[in-house]
């Protein structure tokens, strides 16, 4: 069974508190529908779970089947270095499928980002290298699609949805090691 | 693998030969992988030798256009960089005809060739050990080849799960580390 090979640091994305007894990682692809519908179902857990969990967000974007996938991490990127990247991410995931680079400024605009900033962020692809490096330490724990979730640790090898999702995070914060159903 | 229940409902009598199994188990490391020419395009075959002297990754896999192999296979698109920094040569192979390939390779943009094991249908999978024979399909097997064309590493994975990249990427370097303590 995978693990997760990159433990979480200050410099990852995350919402929640760092001692949470639960830390959910995503690696996730913006144009992903599948984790366009993930996203919904994952803020159902925050909310649900509040302070028990921890969510990080990595980038794992498939940039050949998502050819607008790059420039979307780009702009969560860009919107974090004003800090604001989980209004950029939660946007980015809502317009799914609307991620054209003119709406990705009109989204900055909309979230009173430095637009200029923003912009120049994107066209000089400023932070290629971190996206990158988010998704080769995906691929050296085992991902091999999106969404891929990791609960403390292990991957959750199932469907990302509510019901499995809660048990498995449900059996985490009991401290004992995630559910994993079979697929 | 899952075999049909009526498989699993009788044991086979000590002295009875062994049933007929579904799938076969991939050939394993130390072995010379067996050489073979495949179509890329109707009209253009490629040879594994042709290919010795850098480290080959073979990939079978069941089907174009299903879900899980095209996730697959749109990973190690992904991961193009890594093979050359490795001078790796990726190659895809599936018992899919060549106009298959030629549509699926266009719409999923990959970068590396995919090879038709059709005619006769799924014989070179057959021979590394890759054939699922209740599915008629190669299975989903990977090969890492040292520059020799001895098999280094190999892996069978269960068809529905995408393997990822994570074990190619440990052969491939387990592979560099050996050839760098070779010339030291």
């Amino acid at each position: 069974m995978p693990r997760l090979r990159i433990p979480v640091t200050d410099r990852d994305h995350q919402r929640g508190p760092a001692r949470a007894p639960v830390t959910l990682v995503e690696y996730g692809d913006f144009q992903c529908p599948f984790c366009g519908q993930a996203f919904r179902v994952l803020r159902d857990i925050e909310d649900r779970f509040g302070d028990d969990v921890r969510f990080v967000f990595r980038h794992f974007p498939l940039t050949e089947i998502h050819p607008l996938a790059l420039i979307a991490a780009e702009a969560a990127e860009a919107a974090s270095d004003q800090g604001r990247f989980w209004d950029m991410h939660d946007t980015l995931f809502q317009r799914q499928p609307s991620l054209e680079p003119e709406e990705l400024i009109a989204y900055a605009r909309q979230l009173g980002l430095d637009v200029d900033a923003f912009t120049e962020d994107l066209a000089v692809v400023r932070h290629r290298d971190r996206i990158r490096a988010d998704f080769m330490g995906g691929v050296r724990s085992g991902v091999n699609g999106t969404p891929s979730l990791f609960i403390n640790g292990e991957l959750f090898n199932a469907p990302a949805e509510q019901r499995l999702l809660a048990r498995a995070i449900e059996a985490a914060r009991r401290g004992r090691p995630g559910v994993v159903a079979p697929i | 693998m899952d075999t049909a229940p009526t498989e699993n409902t009788t044991q086979p009598r000590p002295d009875s030969p062994p049933p007929a199994t579904l799938s076969t188990t991939p050939l394993a490391a130390g072995q010379i992988a067996p050489d073979f020419a495949l179509r890329t395009t109707p009209d253009q075959k490629v040879s594994l030798s042709a290919f010795a002297g850098r480290p080959i990754v073979l990939v079978f896999y069941p089907a174009d256009w299903s879900p899980v192999c095209g996730d697959q296979l749109a990973l190690y698109n992904e991961l193009c960089d890594e093979w050359q920094r490795h001078r790796a040569q990726l190659l895809g192979i599936s018992v899919d005809n060549t106009w298959c390939h030629i549509a699926y390779a266009r719409d999923r943009r990959l970068r590396f060739p995919l090879l038709s094991d059709f005619e006769p249908k799924g014989e070179v999978a057959r021979r590394y050990g890759a054939y699922d024979h209740d599915q008629g399909t190669a299975s989903r097997a990977l090969f890492v080849l040292d520059r020799d064309l001895t098999i280094a590493w190999s892996y069978a994975s269960p068809i529905g799960i995408n393997p990822g990249a994570d074990g190619i990427l440990e052969a491939l370097e387990a592979l560099e580390a050996r050839r760098e303590r070779a010339h030291a």
